[in-house]
């Protein structure tokens, strides 16, 4: 691996979003707005119902949380699909840049845009909802780095796609995560969802990691083994995805697309 | 030999588009592919920057194997200009030949910005957008984008492409002039035959992805009983034979 080609190629995409005030207006503003939206529901739904008494900061944790794995998968995608629209493909791809350091450089560029965007709105919850998701306190950090490991996978998988299809697969960078909320149980618990499904649930990391949330600010413990479990199997479809990625690349190569890729 | 391209196909799901093709390139000089659109020339471009796997075939560098020596330590002696690929719009002058020069690892990179779009006459728009900048000025980033790692190997695709008659002289001359002062192999593709003729010391004419001839421009020229080249090229062109 080398650093400065890491570097050069998130410099890349930095450059994009400082050369621009749409683009970081664009990046704070759906977070705030779901931040906002879910604020206001759960604030709703905690005067109004026995059942979310309290629970105002467990609705709106979720909610920050999701936001959180939907910017790591969204930025992923964002930044292939840059270089896809403005034409720049080959050049990328004739650099000598190795495919993992593509892959590492998309990887640290996302958490820059995620955080660009989330961190103005986690901070706005504080003093608007009386929430903070520090309250979860050191497992946090572990909760993300399994969100995040999770939402790059969905993003290299998506971008594997778009190396196979072309630009044409770019509606489904958009609709990936959706699919994938039901059953991640992101602001109920897993026993809602039907027996079968329960089982598909169970195999991704989603729904360990928003059950550990709830666990943590309801009843006030941390299941250690969860969390691990939660990024046992992140980094399990991590793998996968890099290896799909690969694949893709190498697909690429055989049917020539890697040369006309564009808009 | 410098490269040589040994038996070299590629074909696209059942669609033949490159037939067999051998050549080889010397060190240090201009070579013109040559052939009318969907002969093969980009198919052969793709596979000579790794962008594309050959069906069967070689490309040895210096009797180096390209598809199974290491992608970045042959990609860095390599680059490529082409008006249908362009730099990211959104970025300035400066940040792409920035990002480009520590993706092919430059030393003292303000040094070969610097030198690099003085001699291109850049520096006048350099803290411009890409996007927002004629064709001209374009194709003179996209060209200093493909020289700022010195390459050994510069394939350039139609590089004068849609500019107007000056702009594409500066081009021509500023490529004549890198190459007496460098140590370069070029490979041009162009349907443009004066600048074939002017640049190139020899040609190779493609057709339904086989090579049908090759020699000096002077040479096929005189071969085909043509006066100029495009006439020569004409013929190759719509003959149905091989030569």
């Amino acid at each position: 691996m080398n650093f400065n080609k890491i570097y050069a190629l998130g410099l890349r995409h930095l450059y994009l979003v400082m050369n621009s005030f749409p683009r970081v207006l664009d990046l704070i503003y759906w977070p705030t707005v779901q931040i906002f939206l879910w604020g206001f529901i759960s604030k709703f739904f905690t005067l109004n119902s026995e059942y979310y008494n309290n629970t105002v900061g467990v609705i709106l944790t979720a909610a920050i949380l999701y936001d959180f794995l939907f910017r790591a998968s969204i930025s992923f995608n964002m930044m292939f699909l840059e270089e896809i629209w403005s034409r720049n493909f080959t050049n990328l791809f004739i650099a000598p840049i190795k495919i993992r350091e593509i892959i590492a450089a998309l990887t640290l560029t996302a958490i820059i845009r995620t955080l660009i965007g989330l961190v103005p709105a986690v901070i706005i919850a504080i003093p608007l909802f009386g929430v903070s998701v520090l309250n979860l306190g050191l497992p946090l950090i572990f909760l993300l780095i399994g969100l995040y490991l999770f939402g790059i996978t969905l993003g290299l998988l998506v971008t594997s796609g778009l190396l196979r299809y072309g630009p044409s697969f770019e509606n489904i960078a958009w609709a990936s995560l959706f699919f994938l909320a039901p059953l991640g149980c992101i602001y109920y618990p897993i026993d809602i969802l039907p027996t079968s499904l329960q089982i598909v649930a169970r195999g991704l990391p989603l729904v360990h990691i928003f059950e550990e949330m709830r666990n943590i600010l309801i009843n006030n413990s941390v299941n250690y083994l969860n969390i691990f479990k939660s990024i046992s199997i992140s980094v399990v479809y991590f793998i996968f995805g890099v290896i799909v990625f690969y694949f893709s690349y190498f697909g690429a190569k055989k049917r020539g697309t890697l040369i006309n890729m564009g808009e | 030999m410098f490269i040589e391209i040994k038996n070299l196909s590629k074909i696209y799901n059942k669609y033949l588009a490159v037939d067999k093709i051998n050549f080889h390139l010397e060190k240090n000089k201009t070579i013109g592919l040559l052939g009318p659109n969907g002969c093969g020339k980009t198919t052969t471009i793709g596979m000579m920057l790794g962008l594309v796997t050959p069906s069967s075939g070689e490309i040895l560098i210096e009797n180096k194997n390209l598809n199974t020596f290491g992608r970045d330590e042959i990609l860095k002696r390599f680059n490529f200009a082409s008006p249908y690929v362009e730099l990211p719009k959104k970025l300035t002058v400066r940040q792409n030949l920035e990002i480009y020069g520590r993706l092919y690892g430059i030393k003292d990179l303000k040094k070969r910005i610097n030198e690099i779009s003085n001699d291109l006459e850049i520096k006048e728009f350099f803290e411009r957008k890409t996007g927002e900048l004629s064709s001209g000025q374009k194709n003179r980033v996209s060209l200093a984008k493909s020289l700022i790692n010195k390459p050994e190997i510069l394939l350039l695709d139609e590089p004068t492409a849609s500019l107007d008659p000056d702009i594409g002289d500066f081009i021509r001359g500023y490529i004549q002039e890198y190459k007496s002062k460098n140590k370069v192999t070029v490979l041009l593709a162009s349907h443009n035959m004066s600048e074939v003729e002017r640049l190139c010391d020899s040609i190779i004419m493609m057709r339904r992805g086989k090579i049908i001839d090759k020699g000096t421009c002077n040479d096929l020229i005189k071969k085909h009983g043509r006066n100029n080249l495009e006439e020569t090229f004409l013929k190759l062109a719509r003959s149905k034979d091989e030569f």
